[in-house]
């Protein structure tokens, strides 16, 4: 099937060239060459270099560097934070998505402009924010003082911020495929008697599962590596109140760039399995698209 | 809402709920303090932070640099959205996963990377330097970071936009004699203008509010290299909130302002491709 697909459009782009609607070979092999190269110098070098710098010391070293107690501690409070964060996030995704796309109701696009909202605020803003909020000479400063609660230079501000800056991204991902499978599979799920919770679980769950775990790994990469809003709200103490990227940082200024480069290995690992499965998640949706197309043009 | 069908799904009250309860735990509450808190403080003492030297030149860095880096990534943006839907040639799958890189990548690991990169035994640097050109904790550093940053909102607001693009359009010009460079500026360009600015706008918001991968390529410098994010984050550490709190409210409206535009940009590149 993929290589019938192929030939036709390989056929397609010859009778394009026929036409007058494709530039000359010298224009187009000249562009492909500058995309090329600008693809290769710009996006693809930064990547190889963070693995040529964290293993060009050795195997060792960069073993040694991620053994090291301060580092160890900065990627179990992140896995701590993006433990918190994630499931947070996702629970919130599913009842917004679930609110907006199921149902009309007045400010709904309201509140479709506000998940946004974190997206386009400077994430040390955002961290701002949360210290006039929480901070000692904050609004709920005094009351947190009063019963001995550290929310700002501790870990539950780290969370905050994070839950911030990845507030959008799951239900970003599940509202448009909620909307797009509207509502009767679950009005016919409650008509054969099934009940709301049943209808969810069974019903609306699957048809949302690869959104969810699209967002879920976005909202992972990004609560992981958030750097800005955390670096504002955290006393960045090695051992305690670190977490990778601000590791990383210190580990840099502290001119250790090999153990810098090793954990920001472990993050760049994470981007490419990100991307990855982005990638197979959108080869998927294309290819269900083009079996539903063949088979609705195979009758004629 | 007249129109309003029988709806026998249940939990609306439930979900609209928890969403509307979340959403202002995480984001109105501390979106209101920041607001709440620029409002306390008076005119001249606002003015005398924003106009103060140091203020100046860190907005105006901020926002020269991600003009730059804008304008820089609808070039390149485009080019690369150009190539990859229109041309196929060995290794595009590959090109086309890279242009998401710096979406994934955390920042820090970005700036450090694109840092080592362009020191003086980097791969990119030792070439450059001893050609005269330094990057790494310099304006041409910022650029860089911000440019990188913003890449991906550039090609994927075009890509798109230009694989829907009505190709009988084109085929009209062909047939009419228009040549291909013709053809480019008065057919196909225009009706990709919309979404060039989107991403313009896309990645220039992004680029105004980017942080941690400046801090690694720039020194960081007060009115020099210093952007205003950075300077926020240098009052906060000297516990000056009145200070911090007035530039991040200037931040606050310019996002806002910018996403507006952005909105206004949406509807238009819709409408423009019905």
């Amino acid at each position: 099937m993929a290589g019938n697909l192929k030939s036709i459009q390989r056929k397609g782009s010859e009778i394009a060239e026929k036409r007058g609607t494709e530039e000359s070979p010298v224009v187009k092999w000249t562009l492909i060459s500058l995309a090329v190269l600008f693809a290769v110098l710009f996006l693809l070098l930064p990547l190889l270099n963070v693995f040529y710098q964290a293993f060009h010391s050795g195997l060792q070293v960069y073993l040694d560097s991620l053994r090291d107690a301060d580092s160890k501690s900065a990627i179990i409070l992140t896995l701590k934070v993006a433990a918190v964060t994630v499931p947070l996030n996702v629970i919130f995704g599913l009842a917004a998505a679930w609110a907006i796309a199921k149902f009309d109701f007045r400010g709904k696009s309201l509140l479709n402009t506000l998940i946004d909202l974190p997206f386009s605020i400077s994430p040390v803003v955002a961290g701002a924010m949360y210290i006039l909020v929480y901070g000692v000479h904050g609004y709920f400063g005094p009351f947190l003082m009063k019963h001995d609660i550290r929310v700002i230079f501790s870990t539950p501000g780290i969370i905050l911020v994070t839950v911030f800056t990845t507030f959008p991204f799951v239900a970003r991902e599940l509202i448009p495929i909620m909307q797009s499978t509207g509502t009767e599979q679950e009005q016919a799920a409650l008509t054969l008697g099934a009940g709301g919770f049943r209808t969810f679980w069974q019903v609306t769950l699957p048809s949302v599962k690869w959104g969810i775990i699209y967002g879920v790994i976005l909202c992972n990469a990004r609560a992981m590596g958030e750097f800005g809003a955390v670096s504002v709200v955290s006393a960045n103490v090695a051992g305690e109140t670190q977490t990778i990227p601000l590791r990383i940082d210190s580990l840099y200024l502290e001119s250790k760039t090999a153990a810098a480069f090793a954990l920001a290995s472990i993050l760049a690992v994470l981007a490419l399995i990100s991307m990855a499965i982005k990638t197979y998640f959108e080869w998927k949706t294309e290819r269900e698209e083009a079996l539903a197309q063949m088979v609705v043009e195979e009758p004629s | 809402m007249s129109s309003r069908k029988f709806n026998a799904l249940p939990g609306f009250g439930l979900t609209l709920g928890f969403s509307v309860l979340y959403l202002s735990i995480i984001v109105l509450i501390p979106v209101s303090a920041l607001v709440l808190k620029s409002l306390q403080i008076t005119w001249p003492e606002f003015w005398a932070v924003i106009k103060s030297k140091q203020a100046i030149s860190a907005f105006k860095l901020t926002f020269g640099a991600s003009l730059i880096a804008g304008a820089l990534n609808c070039i390149f943006g485009s080019l690369l959205a150009w190539v990859l839907v229109r041309y196929r040639f060995p290794g595009k799958k590959l090109i086309d996963g890279l242009v998401d890189f710096p979406f994934a990548l955390p920042t820090a690991v970005a700036g450090l990377s694109l840092a080592a990169l362009f020191s003086k035994d980097g791969w990119l640097g030792s070439f450059l330097i001893p050609m005269g050109v330094q990057v790494t904790y310099t304006r041409i550093g910022i650029v860089i970071a911000l440019t990188f940053v913003g890449m991906p909102f550039a090609v994927r607001t075009l890509q798109p936009v230009l694989e829907n693009l009505d190709a009988s359009l084109e085929e009209v010009a062909a047939t009419m004699g228009a040549g291909r460079f013709r053809t480019f500026c008065q057919v196909v360009g225009p009706s990709l203008l919309p979404a060039i600015l989107t991403g313009f706008a896309l990645s220039f918001a992004r680029a105004v509010g980017e942080y941690g991968s400046v801090v690694f390529i720039s020194s960081n410098l007060p009115n020099k290299t210093q952007i205003a994010p950075s300077l926020i984050f240098a009052f906060l550490e000297t516990n000056d909130y009145t200070k911090a709190t007035a530039v991040a409210a200037v931040l606050l409206v310019i996002s806002f302002v910018i996403l507006g535009i952005i909105n206004y940009l949406e509807n238009w590149s819709s409408r423009f491709n019905q």
